[in-house]
C-alpha cells in the first residue's frame, strides 16, 4: 500500500495506461514542458515524448474535436481541458458529434477518449475557475460521466474510462487534488464505470452524494452517529448511467433520503437521483426526498465571505440530516 | 472519371426528381461540384487515404465507390444503407472500408476531426493523408480556424479542401467574408493555399496531387479552394429564387463541370457522341435499377433502435 493524493492517483492512471498501451496518448493546454497546471503530466514529455503528449493552442473545440478523429481512427486520447470552466466550447464536438458517432454510424466507428477537466470550487477560483459542468454532460446519451472523490477511485476509474470503447468525461474535484490522500495497492487494479459505492453503511438516512462534498457528508454522517442516528453514505463516483440498484435499494432500506451536491439545484443530478427514488421507492419513503445543493446563481463569486455563501459545509449538512431525522 | 461524374450527377437528379415526388424526404445536391470532388478523389488513393465529407458531397461518395443502389436507400431511409443503416439524413455516417466519414450536419465538425484522423495516421506511422471537405459557409466558423492551425503547427497531412460555390444556404460570399477568396488566409497559418477553378479536373487532379504529395513527406497541410458552381437550391426545402436571379444562375450553368469535361473529351477525340451515349445509357440502367431497388426495400426494423448506444 501507498498513501498518495488524488492528483498523483490520476498522474498514475495515466502513466501506467500509456505505458501499457501504445494508443493511449494525450492532449491539451501546459500539459507538456509545463507538466499541467496541476501537474497531472509531470515527467510525461521526456518518458513518452512529443508525439505522445501534445502540447495544444488554447483551442477546446480543436482539442476536443482532433480527440474525437484520433478516436476513430483507432486511438484512444486523453483529452485534457484545462479547468471545466473553459469546458464549454466543446460541447459542439462532444455531445453533438463523440456521443452520436456510435449511433449515428449504426455501430461502425467508436470514440474511446476521455476528456478529463479538473472542477469545482472553494478553492477562490471565482466565476471562472469553480464551475460544475456535469449535469450538461450527465444529460446526454452515448456519453458516461465519472466523478471520483477518493485517489482510490481516481486512479481504478480513470484506467477503466481509458479502456472504455465509449466518449467518458471525467471530472476531478480541484480542492480534492492534495486535500484527499489515501491508502491505494501497489498492484494493478481498476474501479469499474457504474457502480456507485457505500461509504458508510447505515439503517436511518441514504446520504448520496459524490465529489469534494463525500468528504464534508462522512464528516456529517460520523458527527449524526454520536446523536444514534445511522445515516448510510453513497458516493455514487459515475453520474452517468447512475448505479440505481445501489440507490433504490438503499432508500428501500431506510426510507429516507438526502442528495448532497456543489453544483447548482435545479435540473442537476439531485434531480434525477429525487425522480428515480419518486419512481422506484415512494412507497417505502417515511420522509420527502430532500435535496442540498449549490444555490441558484449563475457561479462562485470570488470574494470570500460570498464564496463561502456558495459551499455547502458539513453543518449544513448535519443539520438537513438532523431535520430529516425529526421528520 | 467522366463516367464518374455523369454518374454523380444523374443520381443526384434522380433523387431531386424523387425528392420533388415525395419519395425522398431530404435532398443536398452536389450538382456543379462535381469535377472538385471526383477528381480529388482519383488523385488520392482510394482505400487508404480518408475522406472527411459533408452534406454535399454525394459525388465523392460516387467516386469511392459507393453504388446506387446504397445511396438511393439512403434517400429514401431504407435498410441495409451502409453510413448509418439510414438513422441519418442520406450520405451521412461512415463506411471505414472506404475511409469515408460524414458525420454530421453540424457545420465545419468535420474539420476539427479530420486533424486528429491524420494526427492518428502520422502517430500510427501510416502514409496516409486526410482530405476534409467543406463549403465556403464553413470557413467563417471557429471550428475551421481551430483545425486549420492545429493542423499546421503539428504539420499534419490534411487536405482542406473548399468547395467555394458563393453561398451559405442564401448569404453571399461577400456577407461571409471581407477577403475575396478563402485560400488567403492559408497565409496566417503558414500553409501553401490555391484557388483552383473546381470544375476542371486536370487543375483540381494536379493540385491535390501536390498536396497530397507534400503531406505525406510530413510537410503539412494545403489549403485548396476549389471555385464551383450550386446549380440548385441548398437543399429540396430551399427557395432560391429569393436570393438567386435567374441570370445569375443561367450564367452560372456555362461553368458546368460534366459538359466542360465532355467537350474537351470530344476535342480529343476521346468521347464520341455513341460512346457518351451507351455512358449514359449504362448509367441511367444502374440508376433505375436502384431506384426499384430502393423502393421494395423495407424500412429499418424498430427492434434496433436501442442498438449503438454504447459498446
Amino acid at each position: 500500500m501507498q498513501e498518495i493524493n488524488l492528483i498523483e492517483a490520476v498522474r498514475q492512471a495515466m502513466y501506467e495506461e500509456m505505458d501499457r498501451d501504445q494508443s493511449v496518448f494525450i492532449l491539451g493546454e501546459d500539459i507538456g514542458v509545463r507538466g499541467g497546471v496541476f501537474l497531472a503530466t509531470d515527467g510525461f514529455l521526456e518518458v513518452f515524448g512529443a508525439k505522445r503528449v501534445i502540447d495544444t493552442p488554447i483551442s477546446e473545440s480543436a482539442i476536443a474535436g482532433v480527440a474525437l478523429g484520433a478516436a476513430m481512427r483507432g486511438m484512444r486520447p486523453i483529452a485534457e481541458i484545462e479547468f471545466a470552466d473553459f469546458i464549454w466550447p466543446v460541447f459542439n464536438q462532444i455531445l453533438g458529434e463523440a456521443a452520436r458517432l456510435r449511433y449515428g454510424t449504426e455501430g461502425k466507428l467508436q470514440a474511446p477518449l476521455v476528456l478529463r477537466a479538473p472542477y469545482g470550487g472553494g478553492i477562490r477560483g471565482g466565476l471562472y475557475h469553480s464551475q460544475s459542468p456535469e449535469a450538461y454532460f450527465a444529460h446526454t446519451p452515448g456519453l458516461k460521466v465519472v466523478a471520483p472523490a477518493t485517489p482510490f477511485d481516481a486512479k481504478g476509474l480513470l484506467k477503466t474510462a481509458i479502456r472504455d470503447d465509449d466518449p467518458v468525461i471525467f471530472l476531478e474535484h480541484k480542492k480534492t487534488y492534495r486535500l484527499v490522500k489515501g491508502n491505494i495497492p501497489e498492484e494493478e487494479y481498476t474501479v469499474p464505470i457504474g457502480k456507485a459505492d457505500v461509504k458508510l453503511q447505515g439503517t436511518d438516512i441514504t446520504l448520496i452524494t459524490y465529489g469534494l462534498m463525500l468528504h464534508h457528508c462522512v464528516e456529517a454522517a460520523r458527527s449524526l452517529k454520536k446523536g444514534n442516528v445511522d445515516v448510510e453514505v453513497i458516493d455514487l463516483r459515475t453520474l452517468r448511467p447512475i448505479d440505481q440498484d445501489t440507490v433504490i435499494g438503499s432508500v428501500m432500506k431506510t426510507g429516507k433520503a438526502l442528495i448532497v451536491h456543489e453544483d447548482t439545484l435545479a435540473l442537476g443530478i439531485g434531480a434525477e437521483i429525487s425522480a428515480i427514488l419518486a419512481e422506484n421507492v415512494f412507497d417505502s419513503l417515511d420522509a420527502p426526498i430532500r435535496r442540498l445543493a449549490g444555490p441558484e446563481v449563475p457561479a462562485m463569486p470570488f470574494s470570500p465571505t460570498l464564496e463561502s455563501q456558495f459551499m455547502i459545509t458539513t453543518s449544513d449538512i448535519i443539520e438537513a440530516l438532523k431535520e430529516l431525522s425529526e421528520y | 472519371m467522366y463516367t464518374t461524374m455523369v454518374k454523380s450527377r444523374l443520381l443526384d437528379q434522380r433523387v431531386w426528381q424523387l425528392n420533388r415526388q415525395g419519395r425522398a424526404a431530404l435532398v443536398a445536391s452536389s450538382q456543379g461540384h462535381e469535377a472538385l470532388q471526383v477528381a480529388s478523389v482519383y488523385a488520392l488513393r482510394k482505400g487508404e487515404d480518408l475522406f472527411y465529407t459533408y452534406y454535399r458531397d454525394l459525388a465523392v461518395m460516387v467516386a469511392l465507390g459507393v453504388t446506387p443502389r446504397e445511396i438511393i436507400l439512403g434517400y429514401m431511409a431504407k435498410s441495409g444503407e451502409p453510413m448509418s443503416g439510414s438513422r441519418q439524413f442520406p450520405t451521412q455516417g461512415a463506411i471505414p472500408d472506404l475511409g469515408l466519414v460524414n458525420l454530421s450536419n453540424v457545420v465545419a465538425t468535420q474539420l476539427p476531426q479530420a486533424v486528429g484522423a491524420a494526427l492518428a495516421c502520422v502517430q500510427q506511422q501510416s502514409d496516409a493523408v486526410v482530405a476534409v471537405y467543406f463549403g465556403d459557409g464553413a470557413s467563417s466558423t471557429g471550428d475551421c480556424h481551430e483545425a486549420m492551425n492545429f493542423a499546421s503547427v503539428h504539420k499534419l497531412p490534411v487536405l482542406f479542401i473548399c468547395e467555394n460555390n458563393g453561398y451559405a444556404i442564401s448569404v453571399p460570399l461577400e456577407k461571409q467574408m471581407a477577403v475575396k477568396n478563402v485560400s488567403v488566409r492559408a497565409v496566417s497559418y503558414n500553409m501553401p493555399g490555391f484557388t483552383i477553378d473546381g470544375t476542371n479536373v486536370s487543375e483540381v487532379f494536379k493540385v491535390v496531387s501536390a498536396a497530397a504529395k507534400r503531406a505525406r513527406k510530413g510537410e503539412g497541410p494545403t489549403l485548396i479552394e476549389g471555385i464551383v458552381e450550386r446549380y440548385l437550391p441548398h437543399t429540396g426545402d430551399d427557395d432560391d429564387k429569393r436570393y438567386r436571379s435567374e441570370d445569375e444562375l443561367a450564367k452560372a450553368k456555362e461553368k458546368d463541370p460534366v459538359q466542360i469535361l465532355k467537350q474537351r473529351l470530344k476535342r480529343e477525340d476521346i468521347l464520341t457522341d455513341a460512346i457518351d451515349l451507351e455512358i449514359h445509357d449504362l448509367v441511367k440502367a444502374s440508376i433505375d435499377d436502384a431506384t426499384e431497388y430502393g423502393e421494395s426495400a423495407p424500412y429499418p426494423d424498430p427492434e434496433g433502435f436501442y442498438d449503438h448506444v454504447y459498446s
